[in-house]
């Protein structure tokens, strides 16, 4: 084998010379072991979302209005059962395995998007979920289809495509809704005041409290910074909100100009609270994912001993 | 960090997205044998129509070049530019060649 020959210096600027030359790094390529710890976390990460992220909404599927309304929100949770598929497949072409990643999230060591830990009150929820947390979700894979890790940039750009149906169902809902009586309209701003601060979390501190923000910005495993991303949403966003007649939950949000807006600074006490394990729900997420993991332990048993190879 | 996998082997999908169309990579799924692995990719990789074919093939049977190595690995073509048609002269006025 010739690569023991190689330097580890020559080996990083090799690596580095396809980063800066937009080349992907494919799983069997040389990388910083830095570059693949940071792929492990936040691959497993998105991938974990996705799945948990089947939580709240799974918990309005029986109570669905009507069978139109059913039938889009199973489609669309087993896309988010899908994208985490994707994930972690690609996730795993790192030398992690499924159930090591699974292992980690039941243990604590692994997170997943915060939004999930809050709880889905009314239907409502469903419209600003798919509206809010999916277009978050968008504005942050749109630009990850672009990083430098092959197996996640094709995950992305396959994510990508599906997420726009989840971002205009829920948008319908909630247009439907404005559309309602008054009671369905107080249902719909109830859903925006509730979903607003979290969705606009989902991108993360400000990149001056992001202390991984460099090593994966200079490595473009991302491509841009958390503020830029939330902007975007925000700035994309308010306008939709006015479109149906919603009013954003923000006392001192500004106009700045067309399409820019300015709002509060996000209150970061309830953001770290969420993401240290104290939200409404974390606990109820986890318990749910590690009692169904288990619970189907006898039929992954089973299908292995009856494999033919 | 452990390798035990209780979830099936895993299995690389391909997808060719119309007939006549070459098979094209699209990721990979875990299945414990072969009809759940190309139910399995069905069910992962094609809900909107994407593919007019599928080929699921068990990861640790693809062969691979080593990486790094590829400049050696396929040096062999380098040296015959003749493989080109661009190699060839012709003469002037010579049609549908
Ligand atoms: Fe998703
Ligand atoms: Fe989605």
């Amino acid at each position: 084998m010739k690569t023991s020959l190689i330097s580890q210096e020559e080996l990083l600027l090799e690596f580095e010379k396809k980063i800066n030359a937009e080349q992907k790094i494919e799983p069997l390529d040389w990388m910083p072991d830095e570059y693949r710890n940071h792929l492990i976390r936040q691959m497993s990460q998105h991938a974990h979302s996705e799945v948990i992220g089947m939580q709240p909404e799974g918990n309005w599927i029986t109570r669905a209005p009507s069978l139109r309304s059913k039938k889009i929100l199973l489609a669309k949770i087993q896309d988010e059962g899908g994208h985490g598929l994707y994930l972690y497949s690609a996730a795993e072409t790192l030398g992690v395995s499924r159930d090591q990643f699974i292992q980690w999230l039941h243990e604590g060591k692994a997170k997943y998007a915060s939004v999930f830990n809050y709880p889905t009150l009314t239907w409502a929820d469903m419209g600003a979920i798919g509206w809010l947390v999916d277009g978050a979700a968008i504005t942050n894979q749109v630009s990850l289809q672009r990083t430098s890790y092959g197996p996640y940039s094709r995950a992305m750009v396959r994510i990508c495509k599906e997420e726009s149906f989840h971002q205009r169902q829920g948008y319908e809902i909630m247009w439907k809704m404005m559309e309602g009586t008054k009671d369905q309209q107080e249902m719909a701003q109830d859903a925006l005041n509730r979903w607003w601060w979290p969705a606009l979390m989902m991108f993360g501190p400000h990149d001056s409290d992001s202390p991984r923000t460099s090593n994966a910005m200079k490595w473009k495993i991302k491509r841009e910074t958390n503020d830029n991303l939330r902007q975007k949403f925000i700035n994309k966003t308010i306008p939709q909100a006015e479109l149906i007649g919603l009013k954003i939950p923000d006392s001192n949000l500004v106009k700045l100009s067309d399409e820019n807006y300015q709002t509060s600074d996000i209150n970061w006490d309830e953001f770290w609270k969420v993401v240290n394990g104290n939200g409404p729900c974390n606990e109820q997420r986890l318990a749910h994912h590690i009692k169904y993991h288990n619970e189907g332990a006898w039929v992954r048993e089973s299908a292995s001993l009856s494999n033919p190879k | 960090m452990s390798n035990t996998d209780t979830q099936g082997e895993l299995w690389e999908v391909f997808i060719q997205s119309k007939p006549g169309q070459s098979f094209k990579h699209a990721g990979a799924i875990h299945a414990f044998d072969r009809e759940m692995a190309i139910e399995n990719a069905r069910d992962t990789y094609t809900r909107r129509g994407e593919g007019s074919g599928l080929w699921v093939v068990r990861s640790k049977d693809i062969v691979s070049v080593t990486p790094n190595e590829e400049g050696y690995f396929f040096d062999p073509s380098n040296d015959k530019v003749y493989r080109n048609p661009t190699f060839y002269e012709m003469p002037e006025g010579v049609k549908h060649m």
